[in-house]
């Protein structure tokens, strides 16, 4: 094959396999551009946030700060509780992004989802140009978050019903994940940690104040419990 | 007249995002041997951490006044199920938000 097809094969590859990407950037962009639009935020604000900051559930929580006056030492550490497991999502890309032209794109561009497709080495073992692949669903993931953001806050301003609620679609992604890493896994350890710790925390600190004493109570009490059997679902 | 604080919310939430992206390309790009702790929380945080999420959005509703989060718990618990029947992402979430926005806009 020449230079030319091997590209637009891998280009072809990297569309199918992130169809249900495409799907769910849509949905949940639009939701995003919608809620900022009702927040008083437009078109622009939706695409600043969704081009620099690219990180789903972070941009939701982030509307809160904005229209919360919450200031930036509070911000920077609410971004690091929220997108803390990105850390390690980069900590297994290290030696497959090695030598890849565009890696500070690639590196940029790592979700959850454009992780959950280049992590799968067996789903890919057919693919030639596995750099190209890389490439290519990072940067359609991309596209489709932030498509789905300008659509959301231009459609939200002239969409003719109440779209208030839309917003409970963020709830529903992490309840997905929640239930979906409980039923992949044996042990539930850690999630029972991280509900426990968040409830007892909303409660003593209150509402506004949570957020951090629970990051710091899940780590201390995921720390104490290091070693115990299972506790990693290997 | 510009919004300065959302502008330097934005600016934050963005460098901080890609600090934690790049730092383990950063710190251990040059193959040295990652810390033990930080592999076994790299393991468990994860599922501690959606936990915390759902907490998190949940942490407005009161059990107390009308409606009692009936609301949220009733299209949550249609998410989970919906989920653990057909474990499809986007339909338990189009599901869940759904139902919610019935139930706020008609019947709470």
């Amino acid at each position: 094959m020449n230079d030319k097809n091997v590209r637009s094969t891998v280009i072809r590859r990297a569309f199918k396999d992130t169809i249900p990407v495409m799907s769910g950037y849509l949905v949940l962009g639009i939701g995003f551009g919608v809620v900022l639009a009702s927040r008083g935020y437009g078109v622009f604000w939706a695409m600043a946030m969704s081009v620099f900051i690219f990180a789903g559930s972070m941009q939701y929580v982030a509307i809160d700060l904005i229209t919360g006056g919450v200031g930036l030492v509070a911000t920077a550490l609410t971004t690091l509780a929220v997108n803390a497991r990105h850390l390690f999502y980069g900590l297994s890309m290290i030696e497959k992004y090695k030598g890849t032209k565009k890696k500070p794109f690639l590196i940029f561009a790592l979700t959850d989802e454009t992780y959950s497709l280049v992590c799968n080495d067996a789903a890919i073992r057919d693919v030639e140009d596995k750099n190209g692949y890389y490439f290519w669903v990072s940067l359609l993931d991309y596209s489709y978050w932030v498509t789905g953001s300008v659509l959301g806050s231009l459609i939200g301003a002239v969409i003719p019903f109440d779209m208030t609620g839309v917003d409970f679609s963020l709830t529903a992604l992490f309840l997905t994940v929640f239930v979906e890493q409980w039923l992949s896994t044996k042990n539930h350890l850690a999630a029972i940690t991280g509900v426990a710790a968040s409830v007892i925390c909303l409660v003593i600190f209150g509402s506004d104040n949570f957020l951090i004493p629970a990051m710091i109570l899940i780590t201390f009490a995921l720390m104490m419990m290091r070693g115990r059997e299972g506790i990693t679902n290997d | 007249m510009i919004d300065m604080h959302a502008v330097m919310i934005i600016a934050v939430a963005a460098i901080v995002t890609e600090l934690i992206r790049f730092a383990p390309f950063v710190i251990f790009g040059d193959k040295r041997k990652t810390p033990e702790f930080i592999t076994y929380l790299g393991k468990v945080l994860p599922y501690a951490i959606m936990g915390m999420l759902v907490v998190f959005c949940l942490k407005g509703i009161s059990l107390v006044e009308a409606p009692h989060g009936l609301p949220e718990l009733l299209s949550g618990a249609l998410v989970v199920l919906l989920h653990i029947w057909k474990r499809n992402t986007l339909l338990s979430i189009i599901g869940g938000t759904a139902c919610y926005m019935l139930f706020i806009n008609f019947v709470f």
